[in-house]
């Protein structure tokens, strides 16, 4: 039997039959949506108010920085990329499958969601972990 | 209310003090702002002291015990890279609100060296470039990605900032360094997180600064009036909701949420401020800070760096110490080390970087998460 992967954060969903999916939370006062669970909108502050949504898997370039040094064991370079999802919900993650170059990267240039195995990281325990990607998208 | 003086101010020259304890970094720097103003600790009536490294260990009372134990009231204060200028801010709201006459500001770290931030949770996996990254150059990158997105600002004109800063400091004794990096040698640097380089980035290092506050009844009977620096504006602000807030700290809407308070305190316009000293912990953030503080127009940052205006000489000089890019930035001390700065350019003692005529000055900071502390500071007349 194929072992579940865990998510890399609480954020991301991995249902049982079906794809896995970046849940959020929406605040039914004022309508700003957050990344993981919430009880209290910080924008308007409004209580009990969160419900769950669904994110988008499409967004758009916000900004981003192109990292050379980083810890040790970590492979560099790669891309930090800052995504506003569809919904207006901004994200940040790496984006992959494109040129670390800035001739490369443009602002704004579509990108979707992927999700795969977090490169090949696992917890003390060995298990695996299923994370997010970004790639261009057309 | 009273107004509020600093009587005396001072830093130790910035570097790296391995064989040093926190207490005695800290304990330099409070003895020479007593020494600066004639003052004993016997005179102070509170300790406001900032550190982050040791932020749980009484650092202010282990100042205490190298310089003197009175008895007074110890604050300890941690808030991020704004520490500094938080501890000098309750130090001023304690004389402003009429609780002390005389009080002590302490700001002091010791640092590895390195990347900060990035270390993610204990559990689970380690997100550092897995989820983009968390490290403060890649963070302050992003954020001046962003004013590049709006306003076309370029990688040579971030450089820039940092060409100007190191010269600033080859004319300042205390500072770090004082390395003349032409603009070639900065953008072809090794590159930590395009569009910063190595020397785009601040120098971390172990430093402290204190200052001496006073009401102005104090200051007049204590004789001190000659060369205080009057506090016209003490602001202090943390980040109002933003909608990219959980994915990219906002030093932005802080800072101009603070600019705006200390300008409306002081009474004053940024086209009244004759010096700044500003957080340049990354090339980057400096030239966001040129527009956050008013210092010119939106989309204008990169022309201010081209001309030349925030240049000593210029129109508006920034960070004439050196910055946090050559001078240093020991976090809990730089709040403190900036106000010093303004301070002996408005007493007309800064040497060879003298801003002249200098009559206000403003100091900034950033503490990432956020919190942006401003202090507007004039000559007392």
């Amino acid at each position: 039997m194929k072992v579940k992967p865990l998510p890399a954060v609480p954020y991301i969903k991995i249902p049982d039959e079906g794809e896995p999916y970046l849940e959020g939370y929406k605040c039914g006062s004022c309508g700003a949506t957050f990344l993981g669970e919430r009880a209290t909108c910080s924008k308007c502050g409004a209580r009990d108010q969160m419900s769950t949504t669904t994110l988008p898997t499409r967004g758009k370039l916000y900004s981003y920085s192109i990292v050379y040094r980083s810890f040790p064991g970590i492979d560099v370079p790669y891309i930090s990329a800052i995504v506003d999802l569809e919904d207006g919900t901004a994200i940040k993650g790496n984006l992959i499958n494109i040129d670390p170059d800035p001739a490369s990267i443009e602002f704004d240039m579509p990108v979707e969601v992927i999700f795969a195995d977090a490169l090949g990281r696992k917890d003390q325990e060995g298990n695996s972990y299923l994370s997010y990607f970004f790639q261009p998208a057309s | 209310m009273t107004d509020a003086y600093i009587v005396g101010v001072d830093m130790i020259k910035f570097g790296r003090f391995p064989d040093k304890t926190v207490p005695q970094i800290g304990a330099e720097a409070a003895l020479m702002a007593l020494d600066d103003c004639g003052l004993q600790i016997q005179d102070m009536e509170a300790l406001y002291c900032g550190n982050l490294g040791q932020a749980s260990a009484m650092v202010g009372q282990r100042v205490l015990q190298e310089i003197g134990q009175t008895g007074i009231p110890v604050v300890n204060v941690s808030n991020a890279c704004a520490t500094g200028a938080t501890a000098f801010r309750e130090a001023w709201a304690s004389v402003k609100a009429g609780l002390y006459d005389c009080v002590l500001a302490v700001g002091v770290e010791q640092m590895g060296k390195g990347l900060l931030g990035g270390a993610g949770g204990k559990t689970g996996i380690p997100k550092e470039g897995l989820l983009g990254s968390g490290t403060m150059p890649a963070v302050f990158a992003e954020a001046g990605m962003e004013h590049a997105r709006k306003h076309g600002t370029t990688f040579e004109q971030f450089a820039k900032v940092s060409v100007k800063n190191h010269h600033h400091s080859t004319l300042n004794p205390k500072a770090m360094y004082q390395i003349e990096t032409p603009l070639e040698e900065v953008m072809n640097a090794e590159m930590i997180s395009y569009p910063n380089t190595k020397l785009m980035c601040s120098v971390n290092v172990d430093g402290s600064a204190a200052a001496v506050i006073c009401s102005e009844s104090k200051a007049r009977e204590l004789g001190l009036m000659k060369r205080a620096i009057k506090v016209r504006a003490s602001v202090l602000t943390s980040d109002p909701w933003q909608e990219r807030d959980l994915v990219m700290p906002d030093v932005n809407s802080c800072t101009r949420k603070a600019a705006k308070a200390a300008y409306e305190m002081a009474g004053i316009g940024p086209e009244d401020v004759d010096l700044v000293e500003l957080h340049d912990c990354f090339a980057t953030a400096e030239i966001l800070h040129y527009e956050n503080l008013g210092l010119c127009g939106d989309g204008e940052a990169g022309k201010l760096i081209d001309d030349g205006d925030v240049a000593l000489g210029g129109r508006i000089p920034v960070n004439v110490s050196g910055g946090l890019l050559s001078k240093g930035h020991p976090l809990g001390a730089t709040g403190i080390a900036n106000i010093y700065e303004v301070s002996t350019h408005l007493r007309g003692e800064a040497g060879a970087r003298q801003v002249e005529g200098a009559k206000i000055g403003l100091t900034h900071v950033i503490g990432l998460g956020s919190a942006c502390g401003i202090h507007v500071l004039e000559k007392a007349s």
